[in-house]
């Protein structure tokens, strides 16, 4: 439009200086922002490299599976944390996943039409807390109950299993893994529930018509039409499990081993970097801590395109995974 | 399978003499009668009159405080196509959906009066909503079969939920889709998905998938609205057929559509039954002038 | 008409009745998940409510922690130290994360679009303790802790959050509105300043809200970037500064009960001001989204 209505006088007179300048300012301004978003991304895994390298050239990729933790003697290894992240991520998500999938259905199917916004706005809320006060009410709140109720009651009912076996103890494994359980919930739900509303209702009308029962029509239509949905969302719910630093360092007890008992102290990768990095004695822990950050960087990342990818390929209508807190609304 | 060829075409075999009729259910013995080549052909047998008999008595119902149907009193011809008919909105759809129970479904609707079947009142305490849907089937406007389920999976999906065994799964979903006159088109995609027929052998896969269940009526919310004319053809045919074994009522607004599938033909209108009579009749010669005024296009 | 007593209907289809049981358990667990899920919520802000209610006084909103060793003490550098960050990184990403928002919608092709949208996913994925870490080696190693570089990480991670609520809230905007601005002849860009803009202002306001509300319970960068500082109450972004989190955490690991009751009293003060924020920001994106006609 501009080249030729420039010809016209009395368009031209009009465009002032503000006008010459402004549309592409704006252009480049918020390409810019644009770059920086890149930029950071770029930066991040630039920084965790670099930080990394002494331990990465010490160690090498055998850093991955030794099971060591040694500042005396310099050895370091993420084995016990890499344990530690998969057990707590895995038993939360164990837990959540059909929590998740059942709030959902309660709050698509089930819920009285009044009551399902102020549910559905309750459970978001549980997202909302800060994970430091999550931490702060694992430590003087769930974490005795554990110790004193649960724990000697999983392991006079199931102590001959390895997992429940050895002393309770307020923190470990298992005070942080439902501690998690806690903090992923809410994201699985928020993006099940947007899954399931996606359900066209006329394929649930061709399912009671035949004559099911509620569960019947949810297992027959919602659930089969929903499974990548949910599926990303579990994984979404993993990654945000993996990712937490602070509540886990809370509970966890710090402990830098292996132990097959959940009610056992130990740590993960983030948890270990949270409550290590400050003191730090020398250059090649540092680096170390960075190296478990870098493991922990390619596998969130992983995580979430996997879980973008699952929901992208899979379903049957376009859904929006990313659960910002926008969504939530 | 040409599914112009007439019903009573010869196909009982001196295997199979003339089944007695259930005296429960009404019904023939539903084993599929096999022909002198050898190939299941199903044709099921003609169901007794004892059966399949709809009354509606001051029937109404309501979506919050809009009255859809006002009053409505009438009976449907067992094993007869009933059409219904009338101008949008005038609760055609609705009155449709009571009778399978579907209307209360929705958040604020409500219904009073009596829906009988062979003198059974659906609406009794003692009934169960989900027996009542396999006694009365549905097939809606847009096909909707299932998504994630293959052709053989939609047309059993009903059977499944009484636990029926896999033998009878197979031979009741092969029945199912002959009587659709759908089985030659898909027998060699029966575990394909079944969404990736046409629309109208979609909609032909929903009609097998509500008569896999044997009901004794089934109701057509405007079937043919969605699909093209060939398939609107076919699925017409295939009404002629069926109506020996299912009552029929369907809901249309083509009135041509009426006129060439209904025995009898009801029209309402805000609401309200304005006439029922046999189709001709209605079309040619109504009682009632509001009658006369729709079915020459005067409104509507 | 009698109603035939032998009629199937009537009839005890002996399955009927179970599969009604197993519908009716699955919803009484589904109701049960639910339950739980509020009860949690429930629980654990009852926990703060009630044990950090009485720790709550005027003096420790307006005193700085003790020192080491001493008791008494309060919150006062911790509020204004994450304050000052908040503020900081607000002024940071919220105007970067509207300029991407505007990017993607108004100027970028799909082509470019569409990994700039992925990026901002993968961002919002990054855990916060990398994004401490990134910062840390960009501005404190080899140097020293600051507050100023822990805006820089809650900016980041602030960043997908404004940007992703931008973007939904801009592309919300009717075209109709942008295209009668272009037809009477306003600049493209002001349209977007004039018009798009204001028309998106609650839900971009929305956005920003809860980018802050989500940063100001942010802890693991701090740690890294802002843990150690002086007493007393500090205002200058170059030191490390005091924060509400760090407060919360390093109290929360603390062996003294005194300790733990200010813990309590701070995480209420946070966890209001995070639950207030998020109802506020509610209400605006229900408000621009009516606006909208949405």
């Amino acid at each position: 439009m501009e080249a030729g209505a420039l010809k016209n006088p009395v368009l031209r007179a009009r465009r002032n200086r503000a006008d010459r300048i402004g549309d592409p300012l704006l252009r480049g301004l918020s390409g810019l922002a644009a770059a920086i978003v890149v930029l950071v991304i770029v930066g991040i895994v630039y920084e965790v490299v670099d930080l990394s390298s002494p331990a990465i050239s010490k160690f090498g990729v055998g850093f991955v599976t030794t099971n060591d933790w040694n500042p005396v003697t310099e050895t370091f290894g993420a084995a016990p944390f890499l344990y530690g992240t998969v057990v707590t991520s895995a038993i939360a998500l164990l837990f959540a996943a059909p929590l998740s999938i059942a709030i959902s259905i309660y709050l698509t199917e089930l819920a009285p039409p009044r009551l399902r916004r102020p549910v559905a706005t309750l459970v978001d809320m549980l997202a909302a807390i800060p994970t430091v006060i999550l931490g702060l009410w694992g430590i003087l709140v769930l974490g005795p109950f554990m110790h004193d109720t649960i724990e000697p009651a999983l392991r006079s009912v199931l102590g001959f299993l390895p997992i429940f076996s050895g002393d309770p103890s307020a923190f470990g494994y298992l005070t942080a893994a439902l501690i998690l359980t806690i903090m992923v919930t809410p994201i699985i739900t928020s993006v099940t529930r947007e899954v399931f509303e996606t359900v066209p209702g006329d394929l649930k009308e061709g399912s009671y018509a035949l004559g099911a029962t509620r569960w019947e029509m949810i297992r027959q239509v919602v659930l089969p039409y929903s499974r990548a949905g949910i599926v990303g969302a579990t994984i979404l719910g993993l990654g945000r499990a993996i990712g937490e630093a602070i509540a886990v360092a809370q509970v966890i007890g710090g402990a830098t081993g292996i132990d097959v008992s959940l009610f056992h102290t130990g740590g993960t990768l983030a948890a270990q970097i949270a409550s290590q990095f400050q003191g730090a004695p020398g250059e090649l822990f540092k680096s170390s801590l960075a190296y478990l950050g870098l493991i922990l960087l390619v596998f969130a990342v992983l995580v979430n395109v996997v879980a973008r990818v699952i929901v992208q390929r899979g379903s049957l209508k376009d859904v929006d995974v990313t659960p910002t807190e926008a969504e939530a609304l | 399978m040409d599914i112009r060829h007439p019903i009573e075409s010869p196909t009982v075999t001196e295997q199979n003499p003339e089944p007695q009729a259930d005296p429960r259910t009404g019904l023939g013995d539903p084993r599929p009668m096999v022909s002198v080549a050898g190939e299941p052909e199903a044709k099921p047998a003609k169901r007794s009159r004892e059966v399949g008999n709809v009354a509606l008595q001051g029937l109404s119902a309501y979506y919050g405080s809009n009255h859809a149907v006002r009053g409505v009193s009438l009976a449907f011809d067992s094993a007869k196509v009933t059409a219904i008919i009338g101008p949008s909105g005038c609760g055609k759809s609705t009155m449709v959906r009571c009778i399978n129970r579907m209307h209360e479904e929705i958040a604020s609707a409500r219904s009073e009066g009596k829906v009988l079947l062979d003198g059974l009142d659906l609406y009794d305490p003692r009934i169960d909503i989900v027996a009542v849907r396999r006694s009365v089937g549905m097939v809606f406007q847009k096909p909707n079969p299932f998504p994630t389920m293959s052709v053989i999976d939609n047309v059993t999906a009903g059977l499944r939920l009484t636990g029926a065994s896999r033998g009878e799964l197979e031979d009741r979903g092969r029945e199912a889709l002959v009587g659709a006159g759908l089985w030659e088109e898909v027998k060699d995609r029966l575990k394909g998905p079944g969404v990736g027929l046409s629309g109208g052998q979609q909609q032909r896969l929903c009609i097998a998938r509500a008569l896999a269940v044997d009901p004794e009526v089934l109701l057509m919310d405007e079937p043919c609205s969605a699909l093209d004319p060939v398939a609107t053809l076919r699925i017409e045919e295939l009404i002629a057929e069926l109506k020996q074994r299912v009552t029929i009522l369907i809901v249309t607004h083509n009135m041509q559509q009426a006129a060439r599938v209904a025995d009898t033909t009801v029209f309402m209108l805000d609401g309200e039954l304005v006439e029922v009579g046999p189709t001709d009749k209605l079309f040619t010669n109504p009682d009632d002038d509001r009658t006369e005024q729709y079915v020459t296009g005067k409104f509507g | 008409m009698n109603a035939p007593e032998g009629h199937s209907l009537l009839l005890d289809r002996g399955n009927l009745k179970r599969r009604r049981r197993v519908s009716a358990t699955v919803g009484g667990a589904s109701t049960v998940a639910a339950l739980l899920a509020v009860g949690v919520l429930v629980v654990v802000v009852g926990s703060v409510l009630l044990k950090g209610l009485g720790a709550l006084s005027l003096h420790f909103l307006t005193t700085p922690t003790a020192l080491f060793g001493e008791s008494g003490g309060g919150i006062s550098n911790a509020i204004v130290g994450s304050g000052i960050m908040v503020g900081l990184a607000a002024l940071m990403a919220i105007p970067v994360g509207l300029l991407v928002a505007i990017y993607t919608t108004e100027f970028a092709s799909p082509r470019t679009a569409h990994p700039i949208r992925f990026v901002l996913d993968v961002l919002n994925g990054v855990p916060t303790i990398i994004t401490g870490i990134f910062v840390y080696g960009l501005l404190v190693a080899g140097k020293h802790q600051s507050g100023f570089a822990a805006s820089v990480a809650l900016a980041i991670v602030m960043l997908p959050i404004v940007a992703r609520t931008a973007q939904e809230v801009l592309s919300l905007v009717p075209a109709t509105l942008k295209e009668a601005a272009h037809a009477l002849g306003i600049a493209p860009w002001r349209a977007t300043v004039r018009v798009t803009l204001p028309t998106a202002a609650g839900g971009l306001l929305t956005g920003a809200l809860l980018a802050v509300a989500r940063v100001a319970g942010e802890t693991a960068p701090l740690i890294l970037l802002s843990s150690i500082f002086a007493p007393g109450v500090l205002t200058e972004p170059g030191e490390a500064l005091a924060s509400i989190p760090i407060f919360i955490f390093q109290a929360s690991e603390s062996p003294s009960p005194e300790a733990h009751t200010q813990a309590w009293a701070a995480a209420l003060i946070l966890i209001a001001f995070v639950l207030l924020l998020n109802i506020v920001a509610r209400a605006f994106y229900a408000r621009s989204r009516k606006r909208m006609g949405a």
